[in-house]
């Protein structure tokens, strides 16, 4: 057996750590930040009332702290887009690692339905599942993994293509080893920078689905996230009363996670490429605030 | 593969995926655990009439008949292009609405796309083959603001250049004063009306296109028929488009298509911000006043719409390239 599992470690791509630095005070406001600002629910203040002293970013048109709005609200939108990604991702990974090992009717089948759902855009559908879930962070996140982890799989699919070929791979079928074992063992802990640079894509991906969703009103208008705040933004006049505070901070919090996911993706990707034991893997192609989605099958590419 | 059989498979496979949107049109109302359907009939008894009810209840699978049998009346209805009846405002048919908002989201979301990708491969290729402030300022700069959500950019140029400069007009996609008539006042209505959604739009995408050009040119810039091109002596307009332009548009034509799924998001959310009368609007309605109708003929039509125009790339890139003709 000659394959190696590289201990997981810092990503060395400046680019990757920036992102990361960036992603963890992000984090970190979003955890600790609303234990100082208090209920972002609660009028607190005239409403539409500009940034002052007593309210640093203003109040909603409901009378409600933008700070505490934002900062709460980014607890609910990056959990939710992580775990979503993390569905994802998952999801993906098991379709693609399935297809790719078992070949034959099962990769048909399974091929077919991860580029059917490839070619489907994204939000109509969405749309449509979450207009029929009730509203609320479990059906988001449903959404979003039910509409996202195609790439994934499509991925993780051409990459276990190429490792079920390497020698340790047929050695350990060889020896006996049953099917499970051989893809969990020997075939997917090569895959990790991949998933990895996955997981972030696939979070960047959901980020601005979610929002947008919750932006048509798709969401639960009572929860307090990012895409809720633009929604009550939309809907109480931010624009026409030109109170640009309702809406600025939450959608600066949007690009400046998506800004760090970017960098941490690029970082990543440069790093998979490097490092990677065998085979240079498939990494995601550029960084858009949306992965592009390949509506090409494989033999094509 | 021959090329024929290339694009035989493609088309099937957007054959099956325009069956599965169907299908899944049909099966979602009457597949969602809680009867969400009889709630929402509950809701509208009293305010909606007894033609909207049975409107409604015909549209969400409300009926004894056997699914099999709804299943086929479904599809029967769709191929006469009968989406149903809206219930917000009924009795209009749903394929009224979507065929009166089709042709504004077809020019904002068409003509951003074309200058957006115009745009962004001149300057993909531009900063491939020059470099200098266009790769280090003005293309990340571009990527900078494609991390923003496409309907935030347009809340943010709305307020910015609509009421505060007061530059564009605030709302809807033509002037109300002025009859609609194919006269020259009313175009230019139009073409002011649609000029800042359509810039916010390729604002936000261009730096992907950018990105995309730039990559796909590096990689042709570096092989030896570009350095002999050089060394030849050649003109560098003749090195660009007939060495390099040529190569690196293939790709790219090629994510044209993949993206087109995402800009046409965009647009439809870019649309809910300037009110502007498409179907990112119509959605927008319909999911505020849970016209269920509506909304999956919205989603329908969207979606089929995306995948014809999926087709249209395979086969133009059928024609442009000889290499998969060759393959």
């Amino acid at each position: 057996m000659t394959f190696h599992v590289e201990r997981p470690r810092w990503p060395r791509d400046p680019r990757a750590r920036l992102g990361l630095a960036l992603l963890g005070s992000i984090v970190l406001l979003a955890t600790f930040g609303p234990l100082f600002t208090g209920d972002p629910t609660a009028p607190v203040a005239p409403p539409l009332a500009p940034p002052s002293w007593a309210h640093l970013l203003g109040t909603t048109g409901q009378g409600q702290d933008v700070l505490a709005q934002t900062l709460a609200g980014a607890r609910v939108t990056l959990g939710v887009g992580f775990v979503a990604g993390l569905g994802a991702v998952l999801l993906g990974a098991t379709v693609g690692a399935v297809a790719g090992y078992a070949g034959g009717w099962v990769d048909d089948a399974l091929s077919l339905l991860t580029n059917v759902t490839l070619v489907l855009p994204g939000l109509p559908l969405a749309v449509l599942l979450a207009a029929w879930l009730p509203p609320g962070p479990v059906s988001l996140v449903a959404v979003l993994v039910s509409t996202g982890w195609a790439w994934n799989a499509r991925v993780v699919r051409a990459e276990v293509l190429q490792l079920r070929r390497r020698d340790w791979v047929a050695a350990a079928r060889l020896a006996g080893e049953p099917p499970l074992r051989v893809v969990l063992v020997e075939i997917l802990p090569n895959l990790r920078p991949l998933l990895a640079a996955a997981l972030v894509g696939a979070t960047i991906y959901n980020l601005g689905a979610q929002v947008g969703l919750e932006f048509l009103g798709l969401g639960d208008p009572g929860a307090v996230t990012w895409g809720t705040n633009l929604y009550w933004a939309a809907n109480d006049g931010a624009l026409l009363t030109r109170s640009w505070w309702t809406f600025v901070p939450t959608g600066a919090g949007v690009a400046a996670v998506g800004l760090a996911l970017a960098l941490l993706q690029a970082g990543l990707t440069a790093d998979a490429g490097s490092g990677a034991p065998v085979d240079t893997p498939v990494a995601r192609p550029a960084p858009r605030r949306l992965p592009a989605r390949d509506g090409r099958s494989q033999e094509t590419a | 593969m021959s090329a024929l059989a290339w694009l035989a498979r493609r088309l099937g496979l957007y054959a099956v995926a325009a069956w599965a949107a169907l299908t899944l049109g049909f099966a979602l109302p009457r597949m969602v655990p809680g009867d969400p359907a009889a709630a929402l009939l509950a809701r509208l008894q009293g305010k909606a009439g007894p033609e909207a009810i049975a409107a409604l209840r015909a549209a969400l699978g409300v009926s004894d008949a056997p699914l099999v049998e709804q299943y086929g009346a479904y599809l029967l209805a769709l191929t006469r292009g009968d989406l149903g009846v809206s219930v917000s405002r009924f009795p209009t048919p749903v394929a009224e609405l979507i065929g009166g908002a089709l042709g504004w989201t077809l020019l904002l979301a068409g003509v951003s796309v074309a200058i957006s990708f115009v745009l962004g491969s001149a300057l993909g290729l531009a900063a491939a083959w020059r470099g200098g402030v266009l790769d280090t300022v003005v293309g990340p700069a571009l990527t900078l603001l494609g991390a923003f959500p496409y309907f935030w950019l347009a809340m943010g140029a709305l307020h910015v250049f609509g009421f505060g400069l007061g530059w564009f007009p605030l709302r809807h996609a033509w002037d109300t004063s002025v009859a609609p008539a194919p006269t020259l006042e009313f175009g230019w209505g139009v073409v002011r009306h649609a000029a800042l959604p359509a810039l916010t739009l390729v604002g936000a995408s261009v730096g992907g296109w950018m990105l995309g050009m730039r990559t796909s040119a590096r990689s042709i810039l570096a092989t030896d028929q570009v350095l002999l091109a050089r060394a030849r002596g050649l003109p560098t307009a003749r090195v660009v488009s007939a060495y390099v332009l040529r190569n690196a548009v293939l790709p790219h034509l090629t994510g044209f298509g993949m993206a087109l799924g995402f800009v046409v998001s965009g647009a439809l959310l870019t649309e809910v911000v300037f009110s502007y009368p498409g179907e990112g609007w119509l959605l927008v309605q319909a999911v505020r006043a849970q016209d269920y109708p509506l909304l999956q003929g919205l989603v329908l039509a969207i979606t089929l719409a995306v995948l014809a125009a999926n087709a249209l790339v395979d086969v133009l890139t059928l024609l442009v390239d000889p290499r998969t003709r060759a393959a």
